[in-house]
């Protein structure tokens, strides 16, 4: 260590440390700098006793603004809310075949419905509305076969009230009876053909010819005499290429000896009257909508 | 003009969406390559004559002269206490320039909004905040700029002066001073040394009237913006005194040697033409020209397709297959168009928009329209039961008949 060398050649106080040589100078921090540096240590001060700042055991201390990123986000949602009151008010009120013909409607529930199928239906009707897979048992909402009906007032009364739910009075219910508890295996062998040969697959004639009777007997009640299907029932159309759960002997059997009992919640009461009407114009356009 | 919000840059007829940015990209090359030309040829003839700072400062400056005199008058005034007459002056100069700043400020706000709306609404208050930040930014940069910092800005701030270097050769014509013929200076009196002083009276009045304040005598400097008040200012002097004008003169660096070894000056034309410059007008007009074609031949229609693929295809009850896609159609003229909307394939399809099921399409003036449509094979042809099968989606304007299309591909049920 060197000693001090003072204001020689006007030079300021060094520290008295050396390194190599290398002297450091005894400078006074500049004034700005200084006290820019008081006013961050006075300002973080201020701020932790006006802000959340401290993490405590349950939650931050609160800060005297009582200001919240969460009541932030609160404030924002709600002020949409209120944005959007007057096209709700309006959209919940009007016929629903008047939606498709008010170009506003229109696109807000198109938007709007788009937003409530992402979160409330795509789970089993998947992101593309396309039922997931074909054969799920989700019906595929972009196709042009409804089981209750492909009309927007249908399509809103399915989503207000669900299918098959028990804690809706108006839901929209039929059950098909178990026919492995009334026919012989044979039989619903004879029926799967001539199911098979109604949606114009390949099928054993003499099997299906014996299976038409079948279907006459026990079937056509729901189905119709054709196999066309009832939709005030919810009776499938046999005779299209489109199948629920499947058009394969295998499956066919499957659901004639075991019958099917798919399931819908009713949405009314847990969305507003405008959102199930967006998300009802929604599947309408998607393609199938009558 | 420029229309930010919307994205649409528009020059008289001419009208460029984002996507063409190229056409900027390209106007922005002819204006290097002609910085690069007349830099080359002529020096910082930019700097001098036509750069905003040199034109807001000579237009202060020639505020400042109207309201306080000439130049003597001018130092006394700015060394003499405030008086009244001073505040008097000092404020009228500043009003006035502070109505040029402004008017500056407000005609480059009126380039990103409709100009006579948007003059009536900064008036009555009704204007942007933008609007009022923009105008209040550049009236006060001007202000300062062109009142107070002046050749500061070219000296310390501007990058040109530093570049100009590169730029300039041997044969560039710069300002230049002939010092084996101005020197040694002295004031010409009636004596014995006369003889054997230059040209040169050591009068001041090339310093004096410098905008950025150097001595040219000195040699050619980075602060000199080429503005030739020096070569003025000496030769009404020559003419006074006598002498033959072109003390201080345009010239080269070949010139200096030349002259100083008694040779003649090459012609200001072959320092102006000379293969550097023209390979700088060739490439300049060649970028010109693309532009000017890639104008007239851009399409005024385009179609953008991307086919929906959660589902790729669905099948329909009566067992055809439909894909759907999502298509955009630019309208890039200034009203409404119809537009047809066509498949074309080897295959049987069908193409429909989505909520009309019709094939045609009206898209507003100057945008885009987003249209979802479906294309559908009929049940067990080849397109429905196979795999994928190229398409062409092609789009028409029912008036000019132009059309355009994109590509895009057809899922059948098949792998």
């Amino acid at each position: 260590m060197s000693k001090q060398d003072q204001n020689k050649n006007n030079e300021p106080p060094t520290t008295g440390h050396e390194w190599d040589g290398i002297r450091e100078y005894d400078n006074p921090l500049p004034r700005w700098w200084l006290w820019t540096f008081y006013a961050t240590i006075v300002w973080a001060i201020g701020f932790t006793i006006a802000y959340p700042a401290w993490p405590m055991l349950k939650g931050a201390t609160p800060g005297l603004l009582g200001y919240s990123s969460r009541a932030d986000v609160a404030d924002d949602i709600q002020s949409f809310v209120d944005a959007n009151a007057q096209v709700d008010t309006r959209l919940a009120s009007v016929e629903l075949s008047a939606i498709s013909d008010d170009p506003e409607l229109k696109n807000y529930a198109l938007n709007g419905g788009k937003a409530v199928f992402a979160t409330w239906c795509a789970q089993c009707h998947g992101a593309g509305a396309n039922g997931i897979k074909a054969g799920s048992g989700f019906p595929n909402l972009i196709d042009d076969d409804w089981l209750w009906g492909g009309k927007i007032e249908d399509i809103h009364a399915t989503i207000s009230n669900g299918i098959r739910d028990e804690a809706n009075d108006d839901t929209r219910y039929s059950e098909m009876p178990k026919f492995g508890e009334f026919l012989e295996p044979g039989e619903i062998g004879q029926l799967v053909q001539f199911v098979r040969l109604l949606s114009n697959q390949d099928n054993d004639a003499t099997k299906a010819a014996a299976g038409k009777e079948l279907f006459a007997e026990n079937c056509s009640a729901c189905h119709g005499d054709t196999g066309k299907g009832d939709r005030d029932q919810g009776a499938p159309d046999l005779t299209d290429a489109i199948w629920l759960y499947g058009g394969d002997s295998e499956t066919l059997t499957a659901t004639i000896t075991n019958a099917r009992f798919g399931v819908m919640p009713a949405w009314a009461g847990r969305l507003s009257e405008s959102q199930i009407r967006q998300v009802a114009t929604y599947v309408h356009d998607q393609g199938g909508g009558e | 003009m420029i229309d930010l919000a919307h994205r649409r840059f528009y020059m008289f007829w001419i009208e460029i969406w984002p996507y063409e940015f190229y056409f900027v990209a390209g106007l922005l090359i002819m204006a290097g390559l002609g910085l690069f030309l007349f830099t080359s040829a002529l020096g910082r003839v930019w700097c001098g004559y036509a750069c905003p700072q040199t034109v807001w400062t000579d237009l202060f400056i020639l505020v400042e002269r109207w309201v306080e005199g000439d130049r003597n008058a001018r130092l006394r005034l700015h060394k003499s206490k405030w008086n009244f007459r001073k505040w008097r002056l000092s404020l009228t100069k500043w009003g006035i320039w502070l109505a040029i700043a402004m008017a500056t400020g407000g005609a480059w706000v009126f380039y990103f909004a409709d100009a006579p709306t948007l003059l009536v609404d900064l008036f009555t208050g009704q204007a942007a905040f933008v609007a009022y930040g923009a105008v209040a930014i550049l009236t006060g940069t001007t202000f300062l700029f062109g009142g107070f910092a002046r050749e500061q800005i070219c000296t310390y701030m501007c990058p040109w002066p530093r570049i100009q270097a590169a730029m300039m050769d041997e044969d560039t014509l710069t300002i230049g001073y002939r010092d084996w013929r101005g020197e040694p200076r002295g004031k010409h009196r009636k004596s014995a040394e006369a003889d054997q002083l230059g040209d040169c009276i050591d009068c001041m009045a090339c310093v004096n009237v410098c905008p950025v304040g150097i001595d040219i005598r000195d040699g050619q400097q980075l602060e000199c913006i080429t503005c030739a008040l020096c070569i003025d200012a000496c030769d009404d002097v020559m003419t006074k005194i006598g002498k033959p004008r072109g003390l201080i003169d345009y010239m080269a660096v070949t010139d200096e040697e030349n002259e100083r070894a008694g040779r003649p000056r090459k012609p200001s034309w072959k320092h102006v033409i000379r293969p550097r410059t023209i390979i700088y007008t060739v490439l300049w007009a060649l970028v010109g020209a693309i532009l000017v074609v890639a104008l007239f031949t851009r399409a005024k229609t385009e179609i953008n397709v991307s086919p929906v693929r959660n589902p790729v295809y669905v099948i329909l009850s009566d067992g055809s297959v439909r894909n759907t896609y999502d298509i955009r159609i630019l309208n890039k003229q200034n009203v409404e168009h119809i537009y047809d909307v066509q498949v074309r394939s080897e295959n049987d399809l069908k193409l429909s928009f989505q909520g009309t099921g019709s094939n045609t399409v009206t898209v507003p003036a100057d945008s885009t329209g987003s249209f979802r449509v479906f294309i559908t094979a009929p049940a067990g042809s080849a397109a429905a039961n196979g795999g994928l099968k190229d398409i062409h989606i092609w789009v028409e304007d029912w008036v000019t008949n132009e059309h355009a299309y994109s590509d895009s591909v057809f899922n059948g049920k098949g792998k």
